[in-house]
């Protein structure tokens, strides 16, 4: 039982962690420029194959530092040359055009790469177990996923918080007026942030291309939780992000450990759960199985009880 | 007192304006009966089994995307699931034409939709509840999250959504009335344009309707129409319960053409593929989702049938309209509507020879574009079946330099000429417009 909690809890934080690196641009983005990206989590798909083919070419290290360095300069260009053209037309056009980019991203991808799972694994330097918890061996590459995650969090906070540009950032979220005024060029400072955003969603690919699986269904099967992350969170606040993706990456890491169904539990009260009809399968789903749609659940009870999200405070 | 007032009350104060009430009615049903005897004699141009098949397709994108504009062309809300409720529409309908086939209930066919729209409205109302109590991104994003969480859910309720392969039904086996079996695909197809016209009609006079307004006003300034004293929620709340409702005729006429539904159809393709339809058909005007319902069924069709990679193509329509015509095919089509009244030939015809000018290096952009993209995916997926492919009445060597340079030539030359006659284009238009603005002054 302790085994399975730590596990689990290490497994959930990694996973959070993940989402962070995600949710952290996705979140930056949509309060600066009021666009949720729907192309987020595309660009962390083109961040794990970019990964996976220039790791192919020049090794594991130097494609950690080049993908997310190519695919943030490509995010960079989409704001620049797509996004602030639709801009005019309001924030709906924004938000198709990032949904039409994140379908033609994942054409693109099968394109080039095709439909099936693409054969990137752990580099060899990594590809060893990294301690013996009870009687699970943790791999190595887990921990460097994790420390990644953990180190990029700490830069980013550092960056917003105690620097210069980190200011300019800030400010430009609350009056992008007042500091266009001031000298500054505000629209550059939305390249910039679009393009570290796409850029640290794609460093979020390139690790966990390894550890799962890198196809080019990734972004469609990741991109809504994503979002779940921002609206559970609060859409535009850093620090609910942050703990909404701790929260979705826990929950369902854990539900995935848990073999109990609403028969089980009526059963062990002596009841005995209804069978056949349509709707019988209700009973015999167990929590393990609703793993996938805990996220969902979660944000349709939080949307009831708390409609701005966990720590959000604005009304968008 | 009394006097007085049924004195008002008599006054004819605008009836002697309007014209009588049966020429109004008139000139208010004449297009839909068009429209009628055109459904009517389509399959009569279109007489083989595909192209009866893909009218039929057609008349149900037309209700789906009419549905979808409810929300988004009139009330402003993005929708991301609405697939939510044409699939559940869906599954409803088959699962209730099974009973009624099973327990020989006296139920003609022709009365499934209804059983479509009872469960798309009452899903619309479940949902409803949760996802409109905010709009703009946040509802986008809801309605994101409810449709994951159905589209989930349809792989877990094995026995409710048929797991993989779906629940099929039999449309033949329900109750015969005037000799109609509902086999053949042209009964199926008059079947479901009825139903279109009626939908169609019904959302037209929705749309003309007080409620109708002040979803257009709750879409603009929700401020505004709280203070004029309308709960912007309940309005939307409302709106959304009513598109669920003729989405699910949609998906019940969808299980009636296909005697199957899947989780397929309560999935995020089946969303998307209705708001690009909308979107791409232009949701500003009543015809636009027509439009788009009418150009994305073809296109599906026919694209599939020529290339694998169709689904790019789309996209990058659909990238195009969101960036350079945002109001959509009916938006453009629209704007040339004043032009034409005006009857200012010279201007027209010196626009017409610009368009074509523009065509031309946009054409060869087109077809560079094209190449690259077939090769690409030809080296990359299908290496395996040959070096070479044809495209164009051309048989290409994806191997050698010589095509890729020449499509990339292509592809680049003709983006350069074709900003280049941006400016020709726009010249003639604001001529035809000014000359059109001129000749309404002398009339």
């Amino acid at each position: 039982m302790l085994e399975l909690v730590t596990i689990s809890a290490l497994n959930g934080v990694l996973y959070g962690m993940l989402l962070f690196l995600m949710a952290s641009g996705l979140t930056l983005i949509f309060s600066m420029m009021g666009v949720l990206n729907f192309a987020h989590a595309s660009f962390y798909m083109l961040g794990a194959f970019f990964g996976f083919q220039i790791s192919q070419l020049v090794g594991f290290w130097p494609a950690f530092v080049i993908a997310p360095v190519l695919v943030g300069g490509i995010g960079a260009l989409v704001e620049r040359y797509g996004l602030r053209h639709v801009h005019r037309h309001g924030p709906v056009a924004e938000l198709l055009f990032t949904f039409g980019l994140a379908f033609i991203i994942e054409e693109v991808v099968q394109m080039v790469w095709g439909k099936g799972p693409a054969d990137y694994r752990v580099p060899p330097s990594l590809d060893f177990t990294a301690f013996t918890a009870f009687s699970t061996n943790y791999p190595a590459y887990k921990m460097f996923e994790l420390c990644t995650a953990i180190a990029i969090f700490a830069v980013l906070l550092l960056l917003l918080a105690r620097t210069r540009v980190g200011l300019i950032i800030q400010a430009s979220l609350t009056h992008p007026h007042m500091v266009a005024m001031l000298g500054h060029n505000v629209p550059r400072v939305f390249m910039l942030v679009f393009g570290v955003g796409t850029g640290l969603a794609a460093v979020a690919g390139v690790i966990a291309g390894p550890a799962l699986v890198t196809q080019s269904n990734m972004a469609a099967s990741l991109g809504p939780i994503l979002f779940v992350v921002v609206v559970v969170g609060g859409l535009g606040s850093l620090s609910g992000a942050f703990l909404a993706s701790l929260l979705i990456g826990l929950v369902q890491t854990f539900a995935v450990s848990i073999n109990l169904s609403v028969a089980d539990v009526l059963g062990g009260i002596g009841i005995p759960p209804p069978t056949g009809g349509i709707l019988s399968d209700v009973w015999n789903v167990t929590v393990a199985q609703l793993a996938p749609i805990i996220p969902y659940l979660l944000l349709v009870l939080i949307l009831i009880l708390r409609p701005t999200g966990l720590l959000g405070t604005r009304e968008h | 007192m009394s006097d007085i007032a049924t004195d008002i009350v008599k006054v004819p104060a605008h009836a002697d304006v309007r014209p009588p009430r049966t020429a109004a009615l008139a000139r208010l049903a004449a297009p839909w009966i068009a429209l009628a005897v055109v459904f009517a004699l389509l399959p009569l141009i279109f007489r083989s089994g595909s192209s009866l098949t893909m009218l039929s397709l057609m008349g149900i994108m037309i209700v789906f995307a009419l549905s979808y504009n409810m929300l988004l062309g009139e009330t402003g809300l993005l929708s991301f699931g609405h697939a939510v409720y044409y699939g559940l529409g869906g599954f409803l309908a088959v699962h209730f034409m099974n009973t009624v086939i099973y327990d020989r209930l006296p139920v003609p066919l022709f009365l499934i939709p209804i059983v479509g729209a009872f469960s798309g409205l009452v899903f619309g109302i479940i949902f409803g509840s949760v996802s409109t109590r905010r709009a703009g991104t946040a509802f986008a994003m809801i309605s994101l999250g409810l449709g994951e969480l159905v589209a989930s859910s349809s792989l877990i309720l094995r026995s409710f959504f048929g797991g993989e392969e779906g629940v099929s039904t039999n449309r033949t086996k329900l109750l015969h009335v005037f000799g109609l079996n509902f086999g053949p695909q042209i009964q199926v197809y008059y079947l479901i344009a009825a139903w279109c016209l009626v939908c169609m009609v019904a959302m037209y006079a929705l749309r003309r309707t007080p409620f109708g307004r002040i979803c257009n006003a709750v879409r603009e300034n929700p401020e505004r129409a709280q203070f004029v004293g309308y709960n912007p929620q309940a309005v939307r709340f409302i709106a959304f319960a009513l598109a669920g409702l003729f989405a699910g005729i949609a998906g019940a006429l969808a299980a009636i053409n296909f005697e199957l539904v899947n989780s397929s159809a309560v999935g995020a393709a089946q969303s998307g593929i209705v708001l690009l339809a909308a979107y791409i058909g232009g949701v500003g005007a009543f015809i636009g989702p027509v439009i788009g319902a009418i150009v994305v069924t073809w296109l599906e069709v026919m694209l599939s049938d020529i290339t694998d990679v169709w689904q790019l193509y789309f996209g990058l329509l659909f990238i195009g309209v969101v960036m350079f015509a945002p109001n959509g095919i009916a938006g453009l089509l629209t704007m040339h509507v004043p032009l034409l009244q005006a009857r200012t030939y010279r201007p027209l015809g010196r626009l017409a020879l610009s368009y074509l000018i523009a065509l031309m290096p946009a054409l060869a952009m087109l077809a560079g574009v094209i190449a690259v993209i077939e090769m690409t995916y030809h080296r990359s997926v299908k290496a395996s079946d040959g070096a070479t492919i044809s495209l164009f009445h051309l048989t290409l060597d994806t191997t050698s330099v010589t095509p890729w340079l020449a499509a990339i030539v292509l592809a680049a030359g003709g983006f350069l000429v074709f900003r280049r006659t941006w400016p020709i284009v726009g010249a003639a238009w604001h001529d035809a417009v000014l000359a059109a603005q001129a000749a309404e002054k002398r009339r």
